[in-house]
């Protein structure tokens, strides 16, 4: 997409910007580096090729990581204690010995000097295999997009499906990619984020959702491939690495060829209550994989703008848009890998709502010219009232056709009411074929005024942002931790309070030891495939 | 027309019987008890209603669809858009006069007892009357570890749209999660002065849900003082709403509750029982 500079921001203060984000973000990216999570440790099992689950469904990565915890503790990682055991031949595989680790038969300990070395050359040859299987991926999705290729049109239209059975959701997503979708997201079950294992298998009940499981990945990836292949372009699956296990759903998403996630840097946070620390070590690991995967993250700043008044809180969605980025390109991410996400909420009753939105948009579009920004729609004014619903989606289109957006979440005039039918599906498409046919080329003709309502109001949100980036980085009333984990802990965003010590999941953090090893990690930040 | 016929003209003027038509002129201001829907003129019953049918778009389609649209009640059905959706589906809007009356006088309504507020009028009655933060504790008892619902409640990611109570200024919310044993709720309860105890129960196997509110409310009379036991809630999809005097506890939330319904509730019961819906004189507007 060309780019044009329509709103004359001034460029030292955008470097300024951006500079105030990396001064807030990189102590929380030195804490994360020496942290390491139950769910770190599992995703590397993982990749190591270990699945399945117990009787009771509960995975037997579970079982191991608990098991090593137990004895040794996870200072040192779990795969010194694991291939140890492995080398000693108290089990032929992983399986055997979660198996066998479950029921206590067992002794972990943590080998020294050259019997550590060597230990670590298998368990890093181990993990590398699951490591190659995400860059195969990768290659097989580059190679069946050049084969089917790319949407047409942009923005990519992206959709939603969620009935909590996977053989429900496949025709479904099906048919939203026959009507015209280019991206099908699978909403989880409520409440999977809080869980703290992955779930496993095909599985046909959900709340509000179908669970996130590597099988039902498998199996939706699959159906779409026959879909891509069908329609002559390649039809993108997402899902949600957030939660408790973001770093295990993030892995199965790169063995499992899923093309976007979410992945917001303090979603869990802010809006699940998850410790920070869990939620930032849990983030970098995520992300790194993502980054290998060839997967584009979406990060969640609508979500502010749905407990925050949209107008008074615009500059809060820049300020998590600029640590997002800085987050995600630490991890390795590049610009296209980036959908940094904004949303239309101005309650329509405020006067110049449309061009509020408009100089919003293209802020966004303007501070992060590279990136395929995700664009979502009204859900807050959505009244129920679907005649006006549908005007407001229209509207929201317009925005989007008009500021570029690169990735459009289809609003339902059904927002609020029920989960959207057939219908409210086939006219939303048509709401949005009817803006980008009419009005797509208008990002050729807009140029707001110099000066004018729109540059000014872009100027005022991105003045804000760096005032508030100075208050967080100044924020050192805790000498305890980085200020920013400070401005999370006084209720800066989304007026949530989430001090550091506390949250679910923090029993699951683990400062690193000194002899920490976790190949995962290593292969990731070195980029090797051995 | 025959005396008969008069009378019955005069009766159905004066008192339509449900399912016919009334003869009744509309009152000039207001409506009279029987009502039918209203397009452009008085009477005329017009709806529209739109519907797909699991059908590909012909003729024979639009016949089902005027066929169920006269089904409903609709005649004549005008079918004003057929359109297919994919092969298989085809969606339709249909206009027309609807047969039905309704009498209002046949229903009876029955109210919430508490008014419905906005996140802001809560935070402002608690501000007001209470002059202090709100204090709410809320769990998943027993060996439940679904938190679907109480998180629903409490988490500010909220539900059906509504925020949950963690975004009310005003409210000092501790969600102590899943798993909690009572001993340890009544004790946070206690400890933190809490104004309302809400516990979530998913899990009704052998009617554990009932057992565990049964001991959870005893557990809670015997702790605290009389009169000074906080407000017990609790909430689920089994729940007979009209349950909770035999279960000890103060209030019983049923399926589709939302966290703006818990938190009004709240207000009505602790905080400011002005806010009960009774058409007193000063309220009424329009019952």
């Amino acid at each position: 997409m060309r780019q044009r500079s329509v709103l004359k921001l001034d460029p030292a203060q955008v470097k300024q910007a951006r500079a105030l984000a990396r001064t807030a973000g990189r102590p929380v990216v030195n804490l994360a580096k020496r942290h390491t999570t139950v769910s770190v440790e599992r995703a590397t099992l993982r990749l190591a090729g270990l699945s399945g689950a117990d009787h009771e469904l509960v995975p037997w990565v579970n079982h191991l990581v608990d098991a090593v915890r137990a004895q040794t503790g996870l200072e040192y990682g779990v795969s010194l204690p694991v291939w140890d055991a492995l080398r000693r031949g108290v089990a032929p595989d992983l399986a055997t010995l979660a198996q066998k680790a479950a029921g206590g038969a067992v002794d972990f300990r943590i080998p020294e000097g050259k019997e550590a070395a060597t230990v670590g050359k298998a368990a890093r040859s181990a993990v590398a295999r699951g490591i190659r299987t995400i860059d195969a991926q990768r290659a097989r999705r580059d190679k069946l997009i050049a084969r089917h290729g790319d949407p047409k049109q942009k923005p990519w239209i992206y959709l939603i499906v969620a009935t909590g059975d996977i053989y429900e959701d496949i025709p479904q997503a099906q048919a939203a990619a026959r009507e015209g979708a280019d991206i099908i997201a699978v909403i989880r079950s409520t409440g999977q984020s809080l869980l703290d294992f992955v779930p496993e298998g095909a599985t046909r009940e959900g709340y509000a959702g179908t669970y996130a499981t590597q099988e039902n990945f498998r199996l939706m990836r699959a159906a779409l491939d026959e879909t891509s292949k069908e329609l002559g372009r390649y039809i993108r699956l997402t899902n949600y690495a957030s939660g408790l296990c973001m770093p295990e759903i993030a892995t199965l998403a790169g063995l499992e060829r899923l093309d976007m996630m979410l992945n917001d840097s303090m979603y869990g946070i802010l809006f699940r209550d998850i410790n920070p620390i869990r939620t930032f070590v849990d983030q970098r690991f995520s992300r790194q994989i993502h980054a290998r995967a060839g997967i584009i993250i979406n990060t969640g700043e609508d979500n502010y703008l749905t407990t925050a008044d949209a107008v008074e809180a615009a500059h809060t969605v820049t300020v998590s848009q600029l640590l997002n980025e800085y987050f995600a390109k630490e991890a390795g991410l590049q610009d296209w890998q980036l959908g940094l996400g904004h949303a239309f909420e101005i309650n329509p009753d405020v006067p110049d709502s449309f061009r509020l939105e408009l100089a919003h948009a293209l802020l966004a579009r303007t501070l992060f010219p590279k990136a395929p920004l995700k664009w979502m729609p009204p859900t807050k004014h959505m009244t129920g009232d679907i005649f006006r619903g549908y005007l407001l989606d229209g509207f929201f289109n317009l925005v989007g056709a008009m500021t570029g957006q690169g990735i459009l979440l289809v609003g339902m005039m059904t927002e609020a009411v029920v989960t959207p039918w057939i219908s409210d599906r086939d006219l939303a498409l048509q709401n949005v074929r009817y803006v980008l046919n009419a009005a797509g080329g208008l990002t050729e003709d807009f140029h707001p005024p110099r000066d004018g309502f729109i540059q000014t109001r872009a100027r005022e949100v991105l003045g804000e942002s760096i005032g508030l980036l100075e208050r967080i980085v100044g924020d050192s009333d805790r000498a305890s931790g980085p200020p920013l984990l400070a401005a999370i802990a006084d209720g800066t965003f989304g007026a949530m309070k989430r001090p550091p010590t506390k949250g679910k999941g923090l029993d699951g953090v683990v400062a690193k030891g000194p002899g920490y090893l976790n190949p995962a990690t290593d292969l990731l930040e070195e980029g090797s495939t051995r | 027309m025959s005396a008969r016929d008069a009378h019955e003209a005069r009766r159905r003027r004066e008192n339509a019987q449900p399912g016919e038509l009334s003869l009744a002129e509309p009152p000039s201001k207001g409506h009279g008890p029987i009502v039918r829907p209203y397009g452009d003129t008085t009477g005329d019953g017009m709806v529209q209603v739109s519907f797909t049918l699991p059908l590909p778009h012909d003729k024979r389609a639009e016949g089902a669809a005027v066929r169920l649209a006269m089904q409903m009640g609709i005649e004549p059905a005008l079918l004003v858009h057929a359109k297919a959706i994919g092969p298989d589906f085809t969606f339709f809007v249909v206009y027309g006069p609807v047969k039905h009356l309704v009498d209002i006088r046949e229903f009876e309504i029955v109210e919430r007892e508490y008014e419905l507020l906005s996140s802001k009028e809560v935070n402002t009655a608690i501000k007001k009357h209470l002059r202090r933060k709100l204090v709410v504790v809320g769990a998943c008892i027993g060996t439940d570890a679904h938190t679907v619902g109480i998180d629903a409640i409490l988490n500010i990611k909220g539900f059906a749209g509504e925020k949950g109570l963690e975004y009310y200024r005003e409210m000092a919310v501790h969600n102590l999660g899943a798993q909690v044993s009572i001993p340890e709720l009544v004790n946070t309860a206690y400890d933190l002065k809490a104004d309302a105890v809400l516990v979530s129960q998913v899990v009704t196997q052998k009617d554990a849900h009932l057992h565990n509110t049964s001991a959870m409310s005893a557990a809670f009379r015997e702790a605290f003082p009389t009169g000074q036991v906080p407000h017990l809630i609790v909430g689920g999809p089994r729940f007979e709403e009209g349950a909770a005097g035999g279960l000890g506890v103060d209030r019983i939330f049923g399926r589709g509750t939302t966290p703006g319904e818990v938190a009004s509730y709240l207000i009505h019961a602790l905080v400011d029982p002005t806010t009960r819906v009774t058409p007193t004189p000063a309220k009424a507007k329009t019952a």
